[in-house]
C-alpha cells in the first residue's frame, strides 16, 4: 500500500505553463521579425527590442514597487512587446515604442492585475493609443528597402531616429490608403497594387504585419502547436471577406476589395496574434465564433465608412471589451428539453400559484 | 445649545476641508463627470467652469437653506431647479458680457451647471436640512473642491495634449506657458474625450489611494492608543468586512 500515492485533485495536469506557451508564441513571431528585416531594414529590429525592453523593464518595475511576486519570467511582457514592435511603423522616433510599451504593460495589463486579468489586449491597446496619440508619426509610413542595393540599404532609415516629420521621399501609401481612395472616387482599387507584392510584403505598412507569408508561416506553427484555437483566425478572416463581398456588393469590383481588403493592412495578423489572446477572448466555442464573426464585421464598417483607412485593431479592442458579454451565450447542454415559450409561461403561473400568490 | 467661538471655527473648517479634500465632488463622490470630462481640455476652462459652478453652488446653497422651511417637501426638486436656474443665468448673462472667450469655450455645458449633480446632491443633502452659514461653507468648500478637480486635470491634459501649461486669457488677463519645444511631442489623445477618462481614472486612483494610506496610518495611531485585545478585535471585523 505504500506505493500509492494519495494527493488531492486535479490529478492529470498539462504539462504547458505559460512560460511554455509564451516561448512557442515568440517562435511564431521569429518569421515576421524577419520578414520586417528583410523589409525595412534593421530599423524595425531596434524599436522591437526597445518595446520588448521597456515591456519587461515596466512589468518587473510593477512588481517591485507594488511589492509583488515577480512575474516577468512567464514571457507574456516579451510576446506583448514584439506583438507592439510589430504593430508599429517601421520607422517611429524611438520614444514611441517605449512610451506605448509602458502604456501596455502598466495601464492596460498591470493595473488591471496583471496576467490573465487585463480585459483588452495590451499590444492593441497601446498601437491604438499611440495612433491617437501622434497620430502623424503613427500614420506615415516608410518604402520598403531594396537589397539589391547592397547591405548599406539596411542602415537606411537608422538616421530619422528622432525624426517626427518623415522626409515624404521615404514615405509611402498603404495599400488600405490608397483602397479608401477608390471608395470614395469610385475607381478600381486594385490600380497600382500587386498582389504578390502585398503577399510577400514589400509595401509600406506597419513594420510586421505587411508581409502575409511569415504571418502565416508563424500561424500555422501556433496551430500546429495548438497554442492558438484556429477557428478564431479562419473565421475572422473569412467573416471580413464575406462582408466585404457584401458591403462592396454593388461597387463592380467585388472581387479587387476581397483581395485588397484581405492581403493589404493587418488583417491576417491581428487574426492570427491579436485576436487569439487567451485572457481577452472568449472561453466557449460559441463565444469564439461570435467573436470571430465580429471581429471581421467590425473591420469592414470601419474600413468601408470611417475616415481611418485600417480597422483591425479598433475591431478587436472592441470584441474584446463585449468578451465576457459573449461568454454568458452558454448553449444548452445536450439532452436539455425544448421549451416552447408557452411553456415557459404556464410553468411560471403554476409556479405562482403553487406559491400562493394572487393569481392574475 | 450655543457654540463656543473655537468650536464654530473648527466645525467651519471641517465643512469647508470635507468639500475640498474628504468628500471631494469630483474625486471621492463621483458628481458632475460630464462637465469635468467635457470642459477640462484646458487648465483655464477648467478654471472658469470651477469658478462658475462655485458661485451657482454656494448662491443657491444659501437660499435653498434659507428657505428650507417654506420649500414643501413634494415640490423641493422643482424648486430647488428654479433656484439654480436663476443663478445659472445670472452666471451666463455675466460670463457673455465680461468674459466672451469663456463663454464661448464652455459653451453648452455653462447652461448645463443647472443639472448639475453637485449642485442639486448639496441642495439636496446639505442645504435642505442645514443653517444658512453652514450651506455657504459647504457650498464654497465643495465649489472649491470642483474647481480644485478640474483644475488638476485640466492642466493635466493641456500639459500633454498640447504643450502649454496654464495657457489662456481669463478675464482680460493672459497668463501661462506655451513651450514650442514640446508642440512637436504633444499626444492629442489627452485633448479627446478617451484622454479625458484616462486622466480622470487615473487621478481618482491616486486620490483613493492616498486617502486609503491616510485612513490606515490613522487607524494605526488610533490602535496604538487602544488595549492590545481591543486592537486585536479590530483587525478581525476588519478582515470579516472585506
Amino acid at each position: 500500500m505504500e506505493n500509492y500515492l494519495v494527493s488531492s485533485s486535479p490529478h492529470i495536469t498539462s504539462p504547458r505553463t505559460t512560460r511554455n506557451i509564451m516561448l512557442d508564441v515568440i517562435i511564431a513571431l521569429v518569421p515576421c521579425v524577419i520578414a520586417s528585416v528583410l523589409i525595412y531594414g534593421l530599423y524595425p529590429l531596434v524599436s522591437i527590442l526597445l518595446c520588448v525592453g521597456s515591456a519587461v523593464f515596466a512589468e518587473w518595475l510593477f512588481n517591485l514597487i507594488r511589492k509583488k511576486p515577480q512575474t516577468v519570467g512567464d514571457l507574456s511582457a516579451v510576446v506583448t512587446g514584439v506583438i507592439l514592435g510589430l504593430n508599429l511603423p517601421a520607422v517611429v522616433p524611438l520614444f514611441v515604442p517605449v512610451i506605448g510599451a509602458f502604456f501596455a504593460i502598466i495601464i492596460v495589463k498591470m493595473l488591471f492585475g496583471g496576467i490573465g486579468k487585463n480585459f483588452a489586449n495590451p499590444a492593441i491597446t497601446a498601437r491604438i493609443f499611440l495612433v491617437l496619440a501622434w497620430g502623424g508619426v503613427m500614420t506615415s509610413y516608410v518604402l520598403p528597402i531594396n537589397l539589391a542595393n547592397g547591405a548599406g540599404e539596411l542602415v537606411k532609415y537608422l538616421s530619422e531616429a528622432f525624426n517626427i516629420n518623415l522626409p515624404a521621399a521615404i514615405t509611402s501609401a498603404t495599400p488600405l490608403a490608397s483602397v479608401k481612395a477608390a471608395i470614395e472616387s469610385g475607381a478600381n482599387p486594385a490600380n497600382g497594387l500587386s498582389a504578390l507584392n502585398m503577399f510577400l510584403g514589400k509595401i509600406g505598412g506597419s513594420a510586421g504585419e505587411v508581409s502575409t507569408l511569415a504571418v502565416l508561416i508563424g500561424g500555422v506553427y501556433l496551430a500546429v502547436r495548438k497554442v492558438i484555437d484556429v477557428k478564431i483566425p479562419i473565421i475572422y478572416i473569412g467573416t471580413t471577406a464575406i462582408f466585404t463581398a457584401i458591403f462592396f456588393a454593388n461597387s463592380g469590383y467585388v472581387g479587387e476589395y476581397v483581395w485588397t481588403y484581405m492581403l493589404g493592412g493587418g488583417l491576417v495578423f491581428g487574426a492570427v496574434f491579436m485576436a487569439t489572446d487567451y485572457a481577452t477572448t472568449p472561453n466557449t466555442n460559441l463565444g469564439r465564433i461570435i467573436f470571430a464573426c465580429g471581429c471581421g464585421f467590425l473591420t469592414v464598417i470601419i474600413r468601408k465608412f470611417s475616415t481611418m483607412p485600417e480597422g483591425v485593431s479598433f475591431a478587436i479592442l472592441l470584441m474584446n471589451i463585449v468578451s465576457p458579454l459573449i461568454e454568458k451565450i452558454i448553449p444548452k447542454p445536450y439532452g436539455h428539453p425544448k421549451r416552447s415559450m408557452m411553456d415557459y409561461f404556464a410553468e411560471k403561473k403554476a409556479q405562482k400559484v403553487a406559491k400562493g400568490g394572487s393569481n392574475v | 445649545m450655543k457654540r463656543s467661538f473655537k468650536q464654530n471655527m473648527i466645525k467651519s473648517g471641517a465643512i469647508v476641508s470635507n468639500g475640498i479634500i474628504t468628500n471631494n465632488p469630483v474625486f471621492r463622490l463621483v458628481l458632475g463627470t460630464c462637465p469635468v470630462l467635457a470642459v477640462t481640455t484646458s487648465a483655464v476652462n477648467g478654471l472658469g467652469m470651477g469658478l462658475a459652478a462655485t458661485f451657482v453652488l454656494l448662491c443657491s446653497n444659501m437660499l435653498v437653506s434659507a428657505l428650507r422651511r417654506v420649500i414643501p417637501d413634494k415640490v423641493r426638486i422643482p424648486a430647488y431647479v428654479l433656484i439654480i436656474a436663476t443663478f445659472v443665468t445670472v452666471v451666463q448673462m455675466v460670463l457673455r458680457k465680461f468674459i466672451p472667450s469663456l463663454y464661448d469655450s464652455l459653451g453648452i455645458y455653462l447652461p448645463l451647471i443647472v443639472v448639475n449633480c453637485i449642485i442639486l446632491a448639496r441642495a439636496e443633502a446639505f442645504a435642505s436640512t442645514n443653517p444658512v452659514l453652514d450651506s455657504a461653507l459647504d457650498g464654497i468648500g465643495m465649489g472649491l473642491g470642483f474647481t480644485a478637480a478640474l483644475m488638476l486635470i485640466g492642466i493635466i491634459r493641456e500639459f500633454f495634449g498640447s504643450g502649454s501649461f496654464f495657457f489662456g486669457e481669463l478675464a482680460g488677463i493672459k497668463m501661462g506657458w506655451q513651450f514650442s519645444a514640446l508642440s512637436d511631442f504633444s499626444m492629442s489623445i489627452f485633448i479627446l474625450p478617451a484622454g479625458g477618462f484616462l486622466v480622470f481614472g487615473l487621478l481618482m486612483a491616486a486620490v483613493n489611494a492616498l486617502t486609503d494610506y491616510a485612513q490606515k496610518k490613522k487607524d494605526k495611531a488610533t490602535q496604538m492608543r487602544k488595549s492590545e485585545i481591543k486592537a486585536k478585535n479590530e483587525i478581525k471585523s476588519e478582515e470579516v468586512a472585506l
